[in-house]
């Protein structure tokens, strides 16, 4: 296989054993941007100054001796939510447009400590906002399994270069599925770990108690090796989760005898495409055959997932985004003479329209009269849906769910309907509300040869859980080996 | 008619923490425009703010010490609005769940003690300094922005409409600003703007129970300003009932240059503010054993300190009171009394020369010339007759202004008492020999007139002859 579609843990044993040098892997992977990068469009800014660097050094690093990072050499995207010092980060939005990152957040300094070499800057929705990467300010990002199609969003340019073999993984965030219903649109494996399990600090909020960042890999060990660096407490962000962090590692074990399945009725409605129904059912039989047991369950407050998140996420969203504003970067306009036309024109001219929308409708939730009637009642809806997984996981060990109700859809299908648009996010969002970990991982594809993808959600911190049944199905089956023709 | 002001309080002091509430920046006053920044303060994207341990121990001091309820898990709101000093579009405050709630200060107007409710006391940061240029010096006004008090840990303590007067209302910022002070959380500055006060005031028939609409003013700096400002309110209020009119519901701003307050938003323009819980900090949880920690750890406050001092040096409510106004007063007070132990006649000395010197400002207390043992020596100097009263002003004063003990400033200005009988003498013949007319009344009877008399010769010998010699020799000389 070419290098360009090897896994990570595949590279490190050549890096390791000294069959290539991670110059000569970076070259391989900075041409292959080069050639693939016209049709899919899934980077915002490419480093290749700074990667050759990067891996220049750790080749000498490994001659001299040292004993290198988990991610040593490994070529990595960075989505463009992420700082990275010196390097521009835009957001997907025409307001960062020019924004050179004057610091290095948390996760992407452990990423780069751990030796990963950056490539470049990832195509995103502009402010994560949007499910199909349709809404970025530097244009839409191409499905490497078929360029007529979105790659899923908002870390839809994440999911298209690691899928292209653009890079070896990539980080995403998720804030209602954006990491998970790119993976899986894109065969990908996409991990969006325990709320505070990752630090925050250094990517730019969404909405804040919603955000959590992970890792899209082309399989669930490159998944539990970039967890590994990724998770862990930080002094920084005050929400992350101050408990010890488990050997992922230990997890890669193809044993699940016994291990409780929950099958939410719930999550199985009309509207679903038969395809992705029966790639479930093919799943649920391929688990039950390596010794699992299914039930069904059910998560009754499901249905005010899509409501309620969109009330919590655009009011947290409002107040994030009011930084922006053109006084102190980003950008601003010209012609204003006085304050309010400053902010005004500024704001309208430099975010896009889904951003206005949700901003918009933020704004409202949580003005003087309708607070109580939105927001404390979503919030009391979200302890509410919360409380549904609890219950379930009293009994089981993973709730079992598809990704997405389609596989990946037409560029420019669902742009004109908001609302279509935010139903693509039905089965993730509940996992950001609950705060819980959440996994997509390649199932299957459809006749037309698209990528399906199933989502195992575990309890609180319980990742290991995910990655072990994860590792347990992949050996299994040959979907998550498949690799777009480009 | 007659009205009744209702007054409640909202005052915002700094804490003297080292670092801001959010960020490890410095919050020294004085650094250079936005020297001390950070991402945090600066709101750049993707930071995130962690709470300052110790301004939430400085809140809880703050408390306890106006006898608050501590809040056991207190919430973080923000509170939305835009401006080009407030760097995240939001500031950091409480709303529903503030630290501190219900508590009291009690404040003495003249004899009568009185008890004002504090409804709560909540943490929040500071926001930046925005400077515009005036529109007319300048073709195109600029405004500049300075963030370094953005983020600069803030209490905000509001009080119940319990105050009824500006006298009440000074009387309850001076006793809050001393406990803030004693406490070691805030410098009390007002001009710097450490300490700043907004007030609410109505007004309502005298008997009647029912508020009136209020105004709130804002951008008084000093306890004349809000004195003034209340005046002027007062009557700009009561006149306009009086002819009938109501009172509109706004913020109003003290304009000092032309002694009035103006109108600056009326209720229909107040920002909605949005506040909502902020997700990026979990609800803030103060255990018993913490509370119970700082509570041994408060110092004397200044009600159990004045009180103290009226029981143990037998001084009386009203000078007490002054004493106790700051920590370094108190201090300055009692050590001097360690020295000189006729404590009434040290606490006239301190509050009627050593305020005057340092202009009732007394944060100069510190960096002043004058110490405890300069006074208690000057009173035992006068004591002992080598100067007199009012020279033992002069004393003070010249120590005051260049230093040096009061024996070297005597000796350097020639301020000891004359009481060389020659000397003192001759100018009395002098002065009997110039006043005829006086000397004949003075014998006719009118022995009023030695009063006269030892005043001239205190002039002759520029104050520093022995008052009770020459009343001696001028008897004689007379008699
Ligand atoms: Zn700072």
């Amino acid at each position: 296989m070419d290098l360009h579609h090897q896994t990570i843990h595949e590279l490190r044993n050549l890096l390791d054993k000294g069959e290539i040098s991670s110059e000569e892997l970076t070259q391989k992977v900075l041409s292959h941007i080069e050639q693939t990068e016209k049709q899919l469009h899934a980077f915002i800014t490419i480093t290749p100054e700074l990667a050759l660097e990067a891996a220049k050094r750790f080749d000498q690093s490994r001659q001299a001796g040292k004993k290198p990072g988990a991610l040593a050499g490994i070529p990595l995207g960075i989505k463009d939510n992420f700082l990275t010092k010196g390097s521009r980060t835009t957001c997907g939005s025409k307001i960062l447009g020019n924004y050179i990152a004057p610091y290095s957040g948390t996760s992407t300094q452990r990423l780069l400590d751990a030796g990963g070499v950056m490539v470049g800057k990832l195509n995103m929705d502009e402010f994560a906002m949007g499910s199909s990467n349709e809404t970025s300010a530097f244009g839409e990002v191409h499905n490497p399994w078929d360029l007529e199609l979105i790659p899923g969003g908002s870390s839809g340019g994440s999911a298209a270069a690691v899928a292209a073999g653009q890079c070896s993984a990539a980080t995403g965030t998720d804030t209602g599925g954006s990491i998970r219903l790119p993976a899986a649109l894109c065969n990908l494996v996409g991990m969006k770990p325990t709320y505070g399990r990752v630090s925050r600090y250094g990517v730019i909020a969404f909405a804040s108690s919603l955000d959590q960042v992970g890792p899209l890999t082309k399989d669930v060990t490159d998944a539990a090796l970039m967890l590994q660096v990724l998770a862990g407490h930080d002094p920084l962000d005050s929400t992350s989760l101050d408990v010890p962090v488990p050997h992922y590692a230990q997890s890669l074990v193809p044993d699940v005898k016994g291990w409780k399945i929950g099958i939410p009725k719930e999550y199985f409605v009309a509207g679903m495409d038969p395809e992705v129904e029966a790639a479930m059912l093919q799943a649920i039989k391929t688990l039950e055959g390596l010794g699992a047991q299914c039930g069904e369950v059910s998560l009754p407050h499901t249905d005010y997932g899509v409501p309620v998140y969109y009330i919590l996420a655009t009011a947290e969203a409002s107040s994030n985004l009011a930084r922006y504003d053109g006084i102190r970067y980003g950008y601003r306009n010209k012609e204003a003479k006085e304050l309010i036309s400053l902010y005004e024109k500024s704001r309208t001219e430099g975010f896009g329209d889904e951003v206005k929308r949700r901003i918009m409708l933020g704004t409202y939730v949580l003005s003087a009269g309708y607070y109580d009637a939105y927001y404390l009642k979503a919030q009391k809806a979200r302890t509410l849906i919360r409380q549904d997984f609890t219950q379930v996981f009293k009994n089981y060990d993973v709730i079992l769910t598809p990704v997405s109700p389609t596989a990946a859809w037409k560029l420019k299908e669902k742009t004109g309907d908001p609302l279509k648009m935010y139903l693509s996010d039905i089965f993730t969002i509940n996992v950001n509300l609950a705060g819980l970990p959440g996994m997509s991982l390649p199932c299957g594809f459809t006749q037309g040869g698209l990528p399906i993808g199933m989502q195992l959600i575990g309890d609180s911190l319980q990742e290991e859980k995910l990655l072990r049944m994860g590792y347990a199905y992949e050996q299994a089956t040959e979907w998550h080996k498949r690799r777009p023709k480009l | 008619m007659n009205y009744e002001p209702v007054i409640g309080l909202e005052v915002h002091a700094q804490l003297l923490t080292e670092t801001k509430i959010f960020c490890a920046c410095s919050t020294r006053f004085g650094s250079r425009p936005n020297e001390n920044t950070c991402p945090v303060c600066l709101g750049l994207p993707g930071v995130l703010p962690v709470l300052n341990k110790k301004v939430v121990e400085y809140a809880i001091r703050a408390g306890l010490a106006t006898h608050c309820a501590i809040t056991r898990k207190s919430v973080f709101a923000r509170k939305n609005y835009f401006y080009p000093d407030l760097p995240k579009g939001y500031q950091i405050s409480q709303y529903e769940l503030p630290i501190c709630q219900k508590g009291w200060i009690e404040i003495e107007v003249g004899t009568q003690k009185k008890r004002i409710g504090i409804t709560r006391i909540h943490l929040e940061e500071d926001a930046g300094k925005s400077l515009h240029e005036h529109p007319k010096t300048r073709q195109h006004g600029a405004s500049w922005v300075d963030l370094n008090r953005a983020g600069v840990a803030l209490i905000e303590t509001v009080s119940e409409p319990d105050i009824r007067s500006a006298e009440e209302t000074v009387a309850y910022l001076k006793k809050f600003r001393a406990i803030l002070v004693s406490l070691g959380i805030c410098d009390g500055n007002m001009e710097e703007g450490s300490l700043r006060c907004d007030v609410n005031i109505s007004l309502r028939p005298v008997g009647t129970e029912k508020f009136g609409t209020r105004a709130e003013l804002k951008n008084m700096n000093s306890f004349k300003h809000i004195e003034k400002a209340l005046a002027y309110e007062i009557n700009r209020q009561a006149s306009l009932l009086d002819a009938g009119k109501t009172i509109t519901q706004e913020t109003r701003l003290w304009n000092d240059d032309l002694g009035v307050t103006e109108s600056m938003r009326s209720k229909e323009e107040a920002f909605d503010y949005r506040y909502f819980p902020d997700p990026d900090l979990l609800p803030l949880v103060v255990s018993d054993t913490w509370i119970t920690e700082i509570e041994k750890s408060l110092p004397e406050l200044p009600d159990a300190m004045r009180d103290r001092l009226i029981r143990d040096y037998q001084l009386t409510p009203y000078d007490a009171a002054i004493l106790t106004g700051s920590r370094d007063l108190s201090r300055f007070f009692e050590q001097s009394v360690q020295l000189y132990p006729e404590a009434k006649k040290v606490a006239n000395w301190i509050i009627n020369e050593f305020l005057r010197l340092i202009e009732g400002d007394e944060s100069r207390i510190a960096g002043t010339k004058i110490t405890p043992q300069h006074l208690a020596k000057t009173l035992q100097l006068v004591d002992a007759g080598t100067i007199s009263g009012s020279v033992a002003k002069t004393v003070l004063q010249k120590i005051f202004e260049s230093g040096g003990g009061p024996e070297a400033v005597i000796a350097r200005e020639g301020l000891a008492q004359v009481s060389d009988t020659g000397a003192l003498e001759a100018a009395i013949a002098e002065i009997i020999a110039a006043n005829p007319d006086q000397v004949a009344k003075y014998k006719g009877g009118n022995e009023k007139l030695i009063g006269f008399f030892v005043g001239l010769v205190m002039k002759k010998t520029q104050g520093r002859g022995n008052p009770g010699l020459i009343n001696k020799l001028l008897k004689d000389k007379l008699g």
